[in-house]
């Protein structure tokens, strides 16, 4: 008995020991997130990027996150107080959650279950109450708008993600993230899914970019029209949730992206040189990959119009997936089954 | 059964694309627009009025701060009313660095609508590009004038002074080192002009740059074309002028059919759309850009070549040189009557217009033969161009009401007055 209490506490300990070691790296990774995107953009356009706190502007993320701590969390007269601070924990915490099933290297997450893929497809679609509910109490216009945006938006980029995660389960035979990567296993680059699955590939980046509210989806904020669309009537703390939700979620789908698409921490091409590099470097250097072309989108291409992107969803991204899917269905049950698998 | 109301919202006047202080109040149903009512006046400053208290010298600045993204093209209008009633001849040189800062003011113009129609529409890098090249052209105007927007260069009867012999340069300062000083000053080393001729060999590739971004980019597309269309007819009977007009398909542009200045002299076109969408309307401004880059080009030249005097030896008109003053009594007296009482200008009414960067802009002065102008009306192009904004925007959704509103051109400067 008393043995058996020891091991529950130490299974607990444990487990908040690797919440700890995923979570603050993470947040730190979020920091610098925004350091490089302002960096990145900055140099694209000409300019140079914060470059005065710190050496060349490298404690710039810590000054900003002070200096939103120590604002007044502004409460509109007229907003439901109580949803009006929910909003951005409801929008924040799954954006914690879905780093539960994560793998970071063969068996290393913290919780390497085996509906790995389902999970994080349920909580990451739990991301937009935040955002419905943040647009709602804001009693505010523009702010409603921009909830009604998101919402109609997340369910159609939902529903092309989730096929595309279709395709995915059918070559690995299995939800288990872990195991997804070491079907991808084999020769290099070639082997991994995004060859036999390039239209799932694309159509799960280009819809990991709508889930996240980034330009040129970035219709529910639509800075332009709506002026900040759902979080225009927060400031402080409260804004800054919503801030480092979007930007986990940015570092997530770029990680799941390598994950399900880019052989996780394998080296693109099997030659001792390469595999000694350690895998978790391999998935952080492909995840920075992602969320550069992240940045990259967003200095370069203009703003959709929302029911474009409603166009886009619906009538281009959730055919060519259907279509998509039929076919690998129909080649698993030829010979190419043997290549594909 | 709850009734259905419309949505009713206020776009600005505190919005980022309103564009100044547009007061836009839109009903919407679900997101398209079922009625946009624009509501105007927050930047009246009565400069009609203020010009009748002022001598004909004293109300030009006021022009600058019109339509203040360009300066130059409305103080051209003003003077050309002026010399008008004055009947006062203009020497050649003169006319032809008007031209070359009308050019240069209608580039920096586009530029800036360039820019400010991009952020709009959601492509940030265009503006920052665009702001790049206007720096140059703002130093082409802070080295004749001394000021970077607000010039009061022209004067009735001329410009104020000759081009400057020298192009001024960067000075060493802490935050930049010497090798980045020389790169700066590397093409400010000559005159203005040869500053100038360089900025319009550069200028061509930096308008590619733009175009690479934005006219085969399918979002770009989406976004504008078809969006805001106004057929010919109906452009000609909203009062449109300008680009606006032209992109219409209407080929009409002041500066062909009633030349003024050099234009007559030089070689350009006049680019001219086909369905009057935003689309076209950008199309046309950019083409515009280009062509006003070859005039420049052509006016550098001629300048070049041409030196003589730039204003007016009236000197009941304009001011007689600061070194005739120490030793002429008449001058000194000139001097002394002209800053202080200003010019008499002979009675009658004119109306005179250029082709501003948005379109005609025109100046309707009445004079009764004081110094001051019985009454002034400004023609802002801006203003029948905000007027048809519910028509244009009538079944379009909130983000196409942004970019109808950012192919106007809208300066509140010259529509509030």
């Amino acid at each position: 008995m008393h043995d058996f209490q020891n091991m529950a506490w130490w299974a607990i300990l444990w487990s908040l020991i690797k919440i700890v070691i995923v979570v603050v790296p993470l947040l730190l990774g979020v920091a610098y997130l925004t350091l490089a995107e302002r960096k990145v953009i900055g140099y694209m356009q000409v300019r140079l990027g914060p470059n005065r706190v710190g050496f060349k502007g490298s404690l710039q993320p810590i000054a900003d996150a002070i200096k939103l701590m120590f604002k007044e969390v502004i409460i509109p007269t007229n907003a439901n107080r109580f949803l009006f601070l929910a909003a951005p924990v409801l929008a924040f915490v799954p954006a914690l959650l879905v780093w539960a099933a994560i793998p970071f290297g063969p068996g290393v997450a913290i919780s390497n279950m085996n509906a790995g893929l389902l999970y994080v497809l349920a909580i990451a679609g739990l991301g937009v109450y935040g955002i419905i509910v943040a647009g709602w109490a804001s009693n505010s216009k523009y702010a409603f708008l921009g909830a009604m945006r998101a919402a109609a938006q997340l369910v159609a980029y939902e529903i092309a993600m989730g096929f595309a995660l279709v395709g995915v389960l059918m070559l690995a035979q299995t939800l288990n993230l872990a195991k997804i990567v070491e079907a991808q296993a084999g020769g290099g680059f070639w082997s991994w899914y995004w060859l036999p699955l390039f239209p799932f590939f694309l159509v799960y980046f280009i819809s990991g970019v709508a889930e996240t509210n980034r330009a040129p989806f970035d219709v529910a904020e639509g800075e332009s029209e709506i002026v900040a669309g759902f979080h225009v009537e927060y400031s402080g703390m409260a804004f800054a949730l919503f801030f480092l939700a979007e930007y986990a979620n940015m570092i997530f789908v770029s990680l799941l992206t390598t994950v399900l698409f880019l052989g996780g921490w394998y080296a693109p091409i099997n030659t001792p040189l390469l595999t000694w590099i350690p895998g978790i470097v391999w998935l952080l250097l492909k995840t920075a990959f992602l969320l550069y072309v992240f940045l990259w989108i967003r200095a370069t291409f203009p703003r959709y119009r929302y029911d474009q992107i409603m166009r886009l969803g619906w009538k281009v991204f959730i055919p060519v997936t259907i279509a998509w899917i039929v076919i690998i269905g129909v080649a698993l049950e030829t010979p190419l089954r043997a290549i594909l698998r | 059964m709850p009734e259905i109301n419309n949505f009713t919202m206020n776009f600005g006047p505190q919005h980022p694309s309103a564009h100044g202080v547009l007061r836009l109040v839109l009903e919407l149903d679900g997101e398209v627009i079922e009625r946009a009512d624009p509501h105007i006046g927050l930047l009246h400053r009565a400069t009609e009025k203020l010009a009748e208290n002022k001598t004909y010298l004293q109300s030009l600045p006021y022009m600058d701060r019109l339509d203040y993204v360009s300066m130059m093209c409305n103080e051209h209008a003003y003077c050309l009313a002026v010399e008008k009633l004055l009947g006062v001849a203009v020497p050649v040189r003169a006319q032809y660095i008007r031209t070359l800062f009308d050019e240069i003011t209608r580039v920096l113009n586009h530029l800036l609508w360039l820019g400010a129609y991009a952020l709009d529409v959601g492509a940030m890098s265009v503006f920052l590009y665009c702001f790049r090249e206007r720096e140059d052209l703002m130093d082409v105007y802070e080295a004749v004038s001394g000021a970077r927007m607000h010039a009061a260069y022209y004067r009735p009867g001329g410009v104020y002074r000759d081009l400057p012999a020298q192009m001024p340069l960067y000075q060493p300062s802490p935050y930049r080192n010497a090798k980045r000083l020389e790169e700066l000053n590397d093409n400010r080393q000559g005159s203005m002009l040869d500053f100038i001729e360089d900025f319009t060999r550069r200028f061509p590739t930096y308008v590619d740059e733009y175009e690479t971004l934005l006219t085969d980019n399918r979002i770009w597309k989406q976004r504008t074309v078809g969006i805001g269309v106004v057929g010919p007819e109906r452009a000609i009977q909203l009062g449109f002028t300008g680009p606006m007009l032209r992109a219409s398909g209407v080929a009409w542009d002041l500066r062909r059919t009633q030349p003024y200045a050099a234009y007559a002299d030089l070689d350009f076109e006049i680019p001219v759309g086909k369905t009057g969408d935003c689309y076209d309307r950008y199309l046309v401004r950019v083409a515009e850009m280009r062509q006003s880059n070859q005039i420049i080009a052509q006016c550098v030249d001629w300048l070049r070549k041409n030196p003589g005097p730039v204003i007016t030896d009236d000197f009941k008109v304009a001011a007689p040189p600061r070194e005739e003053m120490k030793t002429s009594m008449e001058a000194l007296i000139h001097h002394f009557k002209l800053f202080s009482e200003g010019m008499t200008v002979p009675a009658g009414e004119v109306y005179t217009a250029v082709e501003a960067p948005k379109g005609e802009f025109g100046i309707y002065m009445i004079s009764d033969g004081a110094n001051k102008p019985y009454r002034m009306k400004i023609r802002a192009p801006g203003f029948p161009h905000l007027a048809a904004m519910d028509e244009m925007a009538r079944g379009h959704m909130i983000a196409d009401v942004v970019a109808i509103l950012s192919t106007m051109d809208i300066v509140f400067g010259e529509i509030d007055r």
